[in-house]
C-alpha cells in the first residue's frame, strides 16, 4: 500500500506548550483513518498541522510524495488537501450558497457551477436552504454545509474533525493520542478491543486508578 | 416599493443644492467625505477585524498629495488627481498593512494610533513643501474647462465621487475577492482552511481602506479649501471609529448613517468643543453597551447586514 499522507516524527508548540511530540503516521490511498484520543491529546493539532494552520516544530509532511511542511495553507488546499475545521466554523453570516462559493475560493472560475451542483446533488438540504443564512441552520446541516463547502475544492484527501455527529464512520485503521503522542496504532477491529481506547472515549481506566 | 425609495433618495441628494442654505451644502459634502472614509474603514475593521486608529493619517495623505498635485500640475483634471491620491494613499496602506499583519487588538490599534501621529509630524516637518503650520490653501479642483469653485459644484462632485465608491463596495461583497474578505471576519480558521491566503487579503483590506481614504482626503481638501496639520489630529481618527461602530461594523448602509449622525453631532456641538469627547465618549459607550450591532442592526437594511454574531 502506498501511502497518500504520511507524518513523520511531528511536533508542535503552542508558546511553550507542547501539542504533538514525535507522531508519525500514514494514510494510504483510499483509506479511511481516525484518530482517537481525549480532549486535548492532540487531534486536532495533527490536522491543523497537516492543513498548514499550525506550523511544526519539527518533522515532516509529506503529500503524494511531497513534502508540504512549511507550504501555506491555500497552496496546501490546491494540492488536494482539505479540513472541515472542529466545531464546523460555517460562516454564520453567509448564506448557504456563500458559504459553498468560499470552499470553492482556488476552484477555476469555470468548474465552480459544476462544483455547486454535485455539492448539492450529494445533500439536496443544501440546495433548499441555499439562500438561508448559515448560521441558522440546524447542527446536522451546518455539518453537510461544512462537509459541502470542504468538497467544492473537489478534494483527495479530507480532513474531518469531530464530524461524529449524525455520521456512521466506517473505519479502516485508528491511530490513539495521548498527550500529543500516538499511543496505539493498529485496524479498527484491533483497536475497539484496546483497553487504550475504552480509557481515551470512557475514562474506564481513570474511574478504576480513582477508586 | 424599493425601488421607489432609492429614486427618492437619489431625487433629493441632487436637489438638496436648491432646498438648502449654502451651510447645509457644504454640511452634506463633509457626511458624504466622512461616509466614504467610514465605507473605507469598515473594509478594514469590520470585514477583517483589523480596528484602526490611524485613518486621520490616510486622510491627511490623501488630502495633501491632491492639493500639491493641483498646485503643481494646475492643468490636472480633479478626477486624476482624486485617482493619484487615492493610488498614493493605497501604497502607504501597503507600507502600514504589512508590518501591521503580526499585530492584533489593541496593539495594532496602537500601531495605527502611532501611525497617524507620524503622518502630522511628517507634514511639520516637511514645511518646504506642505508649509507646516502655515498651512496650505487648496485651489480650485477643475474639470476639463470647469472651475469648480461654488458650494453646490463641489457638493455634485463630492456625491459622484461618493456614489461610485459605494457602488464598488456594495459589489465588492459579490465577488470572489470581497467574499473572501467577509470570510476571514466570520471564521478566520475556516476561511484559511478553504483556501483563502489570510495575510494576503488583510494586506489587501489595508490597501483598499487606504485608497478610499485617500480619495475622501482629496475630496476633503477641495471642499475645505484650506489644509493644516491640526485638522487630522487623533480625535479625527477616533471619530472615524465612531462612526462605524455607532453606524454598524461590516455595514455599509451602517457607514454612512454613522457618518451622518456623528458629523451632524460634531457640527451641532460646535459650541461646547471642550465636552465633545465626554459627550462622544458617552454615546461610544452607549452604543457598545445597548446597540453592539449599530444602528445597522437596529434597522433592516436591503444590503447587508452588519452584525459580528
Amino acid at each position: 500500500m502506498s501511502a497518500a499522507l504520511e507524518l513523520e516524527d511531528l511536533a508542535v508548540f503552542y508558546g511553550k506548550r507542547r501539542a504533538l511530540e514525535g507522531v508519525s503516521l500514514a494514510v494510504g490511498r483510499g483509506e479511511i483513518v481516525t484518530l482517537l484520543g481525549a480532549n486535548g491529546s492532540g487531534k486536532s493539532t495533527t490536522l491543523r498541522a497537516i492543513s498548514g494552520l499550525v506550523r511544526p516544530a519539527r518533522g515532516r509532511i509529506v503529500y503524494e510524495g511531497r513534502d508540504i511542511t512549511r507550504a501555506p495553507a491555500d497552496a496546501i488546499v490546491a494540492a488536494g488537501i482539505t479540513h472541515v475545521p472542529e466545531g464546523r466554523e460555517v460562516f454564520p453570516e453567509f448564506t448557504v450558497l456563500e458559504n459553498l462559493l468560499v470552499g470553492g475560493h482556488t476552484v477555476a472560475r469555470r468548474d465552480v457551477a459544476g462544483r455547486l451542483e454535485a455539492a448539492f446533488r450529494l445533500f439536496p438540504v443544501l440546495r433548499e436552504r441555499r439562500l438561508q443564512l448559515g448560521g441558522t441552520l440546524s447542527g446536522g446541516e451546518q455539518q453537510m454545509l461544512a462537509i459541502g463547502r470542504a468538497l467544492m475544492a473537489r478534494p483527495r484527501l479530507l480532513l474531518l474533525d469531530e464530524p461524529s455527529l449524525g455520521l456512521a464512520p466506517m473505519l479502516a485503521r485508528g491511530y490513539v493520542l495521548e498527550t500529543g503522542r500516538v499511543v496505539v496504532a493498529g485496524p479498527s477491529a484491533a483497536l475497539t478491543e484496546d483497553p487504550r481506547v475504552r480509557t481515551a472515549y470512557l475514562g474506564f481506566a481513570k474511574a478504576a486508578a480513582a477508586r | 416599493m424599493r425601488r421607489a425609495l432609492w429614486l427618492a433618495g437619489g431625487l433629493a441628494l441632487l436637489l438638496w443644492p436648491w432646498a438648502a442654505p449654502p451651510y447645509f451644502v457644504f454640511l452634506a459634502s463633509l457626511i458624504v467625505v466622512n461616509a466614504i472614509v467610514a465605507i473605507g474603514l469598515n473594509l478594514l475593521s469590520g470585514y477583517t477585524n483589523q480596528l484602526s486608529f490611524g485613518h486621520a493619517g490616510f486622510l491627511a495623505v490623501g488630502a495633501y498629495v491632491a492639493a500639491l498635485l493641483t498646485i503643481h500640475a494646475p492643468a490636472l483634471p480633479v478626477v486624476a488627481a482624486l485617482l493619484l491620491a487615492g493610488l498614493a494613499t493605497a501604497l502607504v496602506g501597503l507600507a502600514l498593512g504589512i508590518p501591521c499583519l503580526r499585530l492584533e487588538g489593541l496593539y495594532l490599534a496602537m500601531a495605527t494610533l502611532a501611525f497617524g501621529f507620524v503622518v502630522v509630524e511628517a507634514i511639520l516637518n516637511l514645511d518646504w513643501i506642505t508649509r507646516g503650520n502655515d498651512g496650505l490653501r487648496v485651489p480650485v479642483a477643475r474639470l476639463g474647462g470647469l472651475a469648480l469653485a461654488s458650494d453646490t459644484a463641489k457638493y455634485y462632485l463630492v456625491v459622484a465621487a461618493g456614489a461610485l465608491l459605494v457602488w464598488a463596495a456594495a459589489n465588492i461583497v459579490r465577488t470572489r475577492t470581497g467574499r473572501a474578505l467577509l470570510a476571514i471576519r466570520e471564521s478566520e480558521i475556516a476561511a484559511q482552511a478553504s483556501g483563502v491566503h489570510v495575510a494576503a487579503y488583510k494586506t489587501l483590506a489595508f490597501v483598499v481602506s487606504a485608497f478610499y481614504t485617500g480619495v475622501a482626503g482629496g475630496l476633503f481638501a477641495f471642499i475645505v479649501g484650506y489644509l493644516s496639520p491640526d485638522a487630522f489630529d487623533v480625535f479625527l481618527s477616533v471619530d472615524f471609529v465612531a462612526m462605524i461602530v455607532v453606524g454598524g461594523l461590516g455595514s455599509i448602509p451602517g457607514s454612512i448613517v454613522g457618518a451622518a449622525v456623528i458629523t451632524v453631532l460634531y457640527d451641532t456641538l460646535a459650541a461646547f468643543q471642550n465636552y465633545r469627547p465626554l459627550i462622544f465618549g458617552v454615546i461610544l459607550i452607549a452604543c457598545m453597551l445597548f446597540m453592539p450591532g449599530g444602528i445597522a442592526s437596529r434597522v433592516r437594511f436591503p444590503v447587508l447586514k452588519g452584525d459580528n454574531a
